[in-house]
């Protein structure tokens, strides 16, 4: 690729990005490098190993022009390089480009300075149609800047006391007009029913209907009669999402004095907002649950923007404990590898690259703790073996219509999904295929439920199939050189 | 009132079989089995006794074993929360893997939520165990 009649490396004027050092099909990554796979569609006519170099020089060090300053730095050290450029497999036009950068090139523990080399300037650049962060692999020598989940898996289970089947929520329905007598009701019906957490949605926060601190008090009544009716720890998110960092410690210090085990965040307030209030939390004792609002805008599509399963890492990275991250069978986006590979992010102490689950790179999480996944959106009681089954033990299910909506009354759905959930861990530790034999073994715990059995009974046809816009591609191709 | 700590507390109580194919389930990952017992269920009371040291080197096939530690820590004590708790030791777990009552007082009093009324319309919250109104040994007659 290099001829020999190619201009000088430090001529002024304009170089291809490749010829600069940002493309170096013999590089072999260090193990503290930082390594990002970008899928690339080049405008037509451009090189696609320019591109990616291109890609390497503009989320490090280049500008579009050679500069003679360069030559101050050890300018080798600091390039990224793309060394290696793969087509897609079945798909005209796109190319998978991997990435190095030297570990010098990001600031200890900032999400925000590492997204702002990684997904920058990058995405607007003229030379390319499209760009889309797929995964990225973090070494532990980075991960380690880190303090992650302000409690983990584990601390929030012990926390809560309740240990051995998924977690189950509700978010409080419906989302804006309740007053804050109103909305409490419906949280305490929830939480004495049998779910252990209620939640505010993300657009709660203090409108005039409902201002913050009038909904944190009632709902502190309804978590607390809760607890005192069932004897159980009982938790609402309660949303300190506002328009500075001022006014979020203000609601999150409020709720911690008023006895509230846990506070919820929206992602809207950006990375280093989230990562304060995840010192916050750790701090103060109180769980972080992360709402995913807004991410739909950049990881839905997949040909430009952000995985899905690179902003779980950066969210563990900064550290929540709890994380939406699809449900496979709700109302929402999410193909079932996908999701998968997404739990495998929030909860994994080493993975294996696994092209099944859009997994591009081994991940070696170094003992930073896992984040609680998230189900929520179009999921109900009926789908219990499903959920299970894709999800597994260590996650959070809310059922929000799944729970109001239950003919009966709120309780009662919760009633509903807390014996679903009960019967299927039992059934599954028994030995039994629960997946195959799921509506049998739901079926067997309504004779002895009749909540359960409405709600099978009222939501039995409901299912959301419709074609996932973000699939992992899993054939493997031969490098292009 | 029910106590619904646990992971099986809103189904039917579990019978000896139901309680053994949890034991075997737990054994065959590995877990070690412990027997816990209280008379102060308090959602915060993270310390019940133990009935005896855990079983850390038990299989699958020693379920008997386990068992017959569930049912001397049950006859023992009738009037108690009887709960096995199977723990997983594993790297980066290290803590409780399931934990279920396995029999409870005939009569459950429940808890009395304290409310202590502050300044701008705060409260003060405190739940109260019926149970502990009585001391220990003389709860639950």
């Amino acid at each position: 690729m290099h001829s020999n009649g190619r201009r000088d490396r430090w001529a002024s004027g304009v170089t291809p990005y490749a010829e600069m050092g940002y493309f170096d099909a013999d590089y072999e990554p260090k193990d503290s490098d930082i390594l990002a796979a970008f899928r690339i569609t080049p405008q037509p006519g451009v090189d696609p190993v320019e591109a990616a170099a291109a890609v390497a020089g503009e989320s490090s060090t280049a500008t579009w022009t050679v500069v003679w300053t360069d030559r101050l730095t050890p300018h080798e050290h600091y390039q990224a390089k793309a060394y290696r450029v793969d087509p897609v497999p079945g798909v005209e036009g796109q190319y998978l480009a991997y990435i190095a950068y030297d570990i010098d090139l990001f600031e200890e523990g900032s999400i925000a300075n590492l997204t702002s080399s990684i997904i920058g300037n990058v995405f607007g650049f003229k030379a390319l149609k499209a760009l889309r962060l797929e995964d990225m692999r973090i070494p532990p020598h980075y991960v380690k800047t880190f303090q992650g989940p302000p409690h983990g898996i584990v601390m929030e289970r012990e926390y809560l006391d309740k240990f051995g089947r998924p977690l189950l929520g509700a978010t409080t329905k419906p989302k804006l007009g309740l007053s804050a007598k109103n909305y409490s009701r419906v949280v305490y019906e929830a939480l004495r029913g049998g779910l252990d957490f209620t939640k505010d949605d993300e657009n709660i926060n203090s409108q005039p209907f409902m201002r913050w601190r009038d909904r944190y008090l009632y709902a502190m009544e309804a978590v607390q009669r809760a607890s005192a009716a069932t004897g159980e720890v009982k938790g609402h998110y309660m949303n300190v999402t506002a328009a500075t960092m001022e006014d979020m410690y203000e609601r999150a210090e409020f709720a911690r004095d008023i006895g509230s085990v846990i506070v919820m965040v929206d992602l809207t307030v950006g990375y280093t907002a989230l990562q304060s209030m995840s010192k916050w939390a750790r701090r103060n004792g109180v769980l972080l649950h992360l709402h995913r609002a807004g991410h739909g805008t950049f990881t839905r599509q997949k040909t430009h923007g952000v995985s899905f399963r690179v902003l779980a890492k950066w969210c563990r990275m900064l550290g929540v404990d709890h994380i939406h991250a699809g449900t496979v069978v709700g109302k929402l986006e999410g193909d079932p590898n996908a999701v998968r590979g997404y739990y495998e992010v929030c909860r994994a102490r080493h993975s294996e690259a696994d092209p099944q689950l859009g997994l591009y790179f081994e991940q070696d999480w170094a003992s930073l703790p896992g984040v609680m996944p998230v189900a929520s959106g179009g999921i109900h009681a009926g789908q219990m073996h499903q959920l299970l089954h894709y999800l597994g033990e260590d996650a959070v299910l809310q059922f929000g219509g799944g729970t109001i909506g239950h003919p009966m009354g709120i309780a009662a759905g919760a009633t509903a999904n807390r014996v679903a959930v009960e019967a299927m861990i039992q059934a599954r530790n028994e030995g039994r295929d629960y997946y195959a034999e799921g509506p049998d073994i739901l079926a067997q715990a309504a004779k002895g439920c009749p909540q359960l059995d409405a709600a099978l009974d009222v939501w039995k046809d409901i299912t959301f199939e419709f074609e996932s816009t973000d699939t992992p591609d899993v054939v493997v191709t031969p490098t292009l050189s | 009132m029910r106590v619904t700590q646990g992971t099986f507390s809103y189904l039917p109580d579990f019978t000896d079989d139901q309680i053994a194919a949890q034991l075997r389930y737990s054994l065959r990952n590995g877990w070690a089995i412990m027997v816990e017992h209280t008379d102060d269920p308090h959602p915060r009371n993270a310390l019940w006794e133990m009935w005896a040291q855990p079983q850390f080197d038990l299989t699958e096939h020693d379920v008997d074993v386990a068992m017959a530690d569930v049912r001397a820590a049950r006859e023992a004590l009738p009037n108690a929360y009887v709960k096995v708790v199977a723990y997983d030791r594993s790297l980066g777990r290290q803590t409780s893997k399931l934990s279920f009552i396995v029999s409870r007082p005939p009569e459950e009093p429940g808890f009395r939520l304290d409310r202590q009324e502050g300044p701008d319309r705060q409260v003060r919250y405190t739940l109260h165990s019926y149970a502990t109104e009585q001391p220990p040994g003389e709860r639950y007659r």
